[in-house]
């Protein structure tokens, strides 16, 4: 069990956790599998790594079910089980990098830019922007599209690398706007777990390769091996 | 400290904690986060002749105290399993049991009798091999066979004969609670000659997305397990145990030591531990410590002491 240190809304239904200990061990688009309650729900909610300090964890996650629901209810000093890291994150990949994030698709995305050599940085959002300050110290440009696509804003071809983490249409269309091009596109999938080890197979996505966890072959796949018909189908 | 030894068709247990079909992948997983020679037994993902793919769209939904699945049987084959899988099973301990499924009669009886050549040969060899067979004819998220053999019990008998037949191992027939009579079902099982029956498998249910205005999965149903089914699956168990004169694996929603000895005083010889995997990674291990505290404070020496108890 590890102590929530601070636990804020960021603005309508957009929380930041931080919990206290030590995750230097965690990886860039790795998660970890959340819980703070007994047998209901029954299944722990898998969270992407925000940030990661010296003594302390941060999760930036969206209000959508009863378990974030039950996330955002905890404060300060209250316990909660992290399990992980979990998953294969994103590649340590340098040259021209992009990194692209829709929504709260964005998440995983710091952690990932504070590892990176400063990378160019694209986030959208449906109708308000947050936390896009703290993307600034470790981005060579960054560019923040409210309202329209933020895939708009940019070039793929300009680039030696794209990851992307956000819904999965927008996924889908930064995969088909890469297409041809030399980019290497990673994406993030996100899928309902239920282990989020490997075992219980429930979050299958189709990959060229046949099926595919996204907990443990995951969350983070090469653009071009996704079958983004089977995968939109999933 | 009280004895939690079981024994099924004459293979020792060392405590009646075993990891229900596709709760526990091969265990290699689970390995990861604690030691799983602490385990009674495991029982692997369910295993079909030819490799398969598994369900389209949505697998999980959660329910009130529980969980709906719709993998479909998703597994790398029988032949891959014993080429890959056993070389971990070959390291471990625990009681090994091959979850066996199929779409008809053949494919079962052709993987029975690979499992039991397989088993044949490593024995040969000193190596450790499937203990085993827990034929699965309730899984109700395929289209073809799995449930469909686990609803009428004179269908069922016809494959559990042919099995019988093929398999020297000891033979485990995993029951569905969605049989029509579920005591005629394990009456039969062991009339064919079956060793064992493990209940119950997932419920039959179902979800629908109203903004859709269908099912949330691809297959319309999909199996509940979890808490919510507990009082159900005991009742079953207390029900078969009591007709039969073979073991049963109960399970159903067992979540704490506390509900293992529900199961065993309802006449259960071991039982399994499904969902719970999912809520608690080490959940063998701490259901293990739970269960030796819970017969200390309960003054049970032995759990022949209570099998059955409650009849």
């Amino acid at each position: 069990m590890y102590t929530i240190l601070s636990n804020e809304r960021i603005c309508a239904g957009i929380y930041l956790m931080t919990v206290e200990g030590q995750f230097q061990e965690a990886c860039m688009g790795q998660f970890y599998m959340l819980r703070a309650w007994n047998d209901v729900p029954v299944l722990s909610r898998p969270i992407s790594i925000y940030n990661v300090e010296n003594n302390s964890i941060q999760f930036l996650y969206k209000m959508a079910g009863e378990g974030t629901r039950l996330l955002a209810k905890l404060h300060e000093g209250d316990s909660i089980q992290l399990e992980g890291p979990l998953g294969h994150g994103f590649p340590d990949v340098k040259g021209r990098v992009a990194l692209i994030g829709g929504g709260i698709g964005m998440a995983p995305l710091l952690y990932t830019a504070k590892q990176l050599d400063k990378p160019d940085i694209y986030l959208g959002f449906q109708d308000q922007s947050y936390l896009t300050e703290a993307f600034e110290p470790y981005s060579n440009k960054l560019v923040v599209q409210i309202g329209g696509s933020v895939l708009d804003d940019l070039d793929p071809s300009s680039y030696e690398y794209a990851l992307v983490c956000g819904p999965l249409g927008m996924m889908k269309e930064a995969a088909l706007r890469a297409e041809g091009l030399n980019t290497k596109m990673y994406v993030s999938l996100e899928k309902r777990m239920a282990c989020g080890i490997g075992a219980c197979y429930v979050c299958s996505v189709l990959n060229k390769n046949g099926h595919r966890k996204v907990c443990t072959d995951g969350p983070v796949f090469l653009a071009e091996e996704v079958d983004w018909h089977g995968q939109l189908s999933l | 400290m009280g004895s939690l030894a079981c024994n099924i068709a004459g293979i020792p247990f060392i405590n009646p904690i075993v990891m229900a079909s596709g709760t526990f992948g091969f265990g290699q997983e689970y390995a990861k986060q604690y030691d799983i020679n602490k385990l009674g037994g495991i029982s692997s993902k369910g295993l079909t002749l030819e490799p398969r793919a598994g369900n389209s769209g949505t697998r999980v939904w959660e329910t009130a105290g529980g969980m709906m699945n719709s993998v479909g049987l998703e597994n790398p084959g029988i032949d891959a399993f014993l080429t890959e899988e056993m070389k971990f099973w070959e390291t471990i301990e625990p009681v090994k049991i091959v979850n066996l499924g199929g779409s008809n009669i053949e494919e079962y009886v052709l993987g029975a009798l690979k499992i039991t050549k397989d088993t044949g040969e490593r024995r040969k060899d000193h190596l450790r091999a499937v203990d085993m067979i827990e034929l699965n004819i309730s899984c109700p998220n395929v289209k073809e066979g799995g449930m469909a053999f686990g609803i009428k019990t004179n269908v069922a008998r016809e494959v559990i004969r042919e099995v019988r037949q093929a398999t020297s191992l000891p033979l485990a027939v995993k029951l569905s609670p969605n049989a029509e009579n579920i005591v005629e079902m394990a009456v039969m099982c062991e009339q064919e000659g079956a060793d064992c029956v493990s209940l119950v498998n997932t419920f039959s249910g179902m979800k629908i997305d109203i903004h859709n205005r269908r099912s949330v999965f691809s297959n319309i149903y999909a199996g509940l397990s979890g808490p919510a089914i507990k009082p159900i699956a005991l009742r079953m168990v207390h029900q078969v145990a009591r007709q039969l004169s073979i073991p049963v694996m109960g399970m159903g929603g067992i979540t704490s030591a506390a509900d293992i000895i529900e199961f065993i005083m309802a006449g259960a010889e071991v039982v399994q531990v499904g969902t719970y995997n999912f809520m608690n990674l080490r959940a063998g291990e701490e259901l293990l410590a739970g269960l030796q505290s819970l017969m200390l404070q309960e003054n049970i020496s032995s759990l022949d002491e209570i099998r059955g108890i409650s009849y």
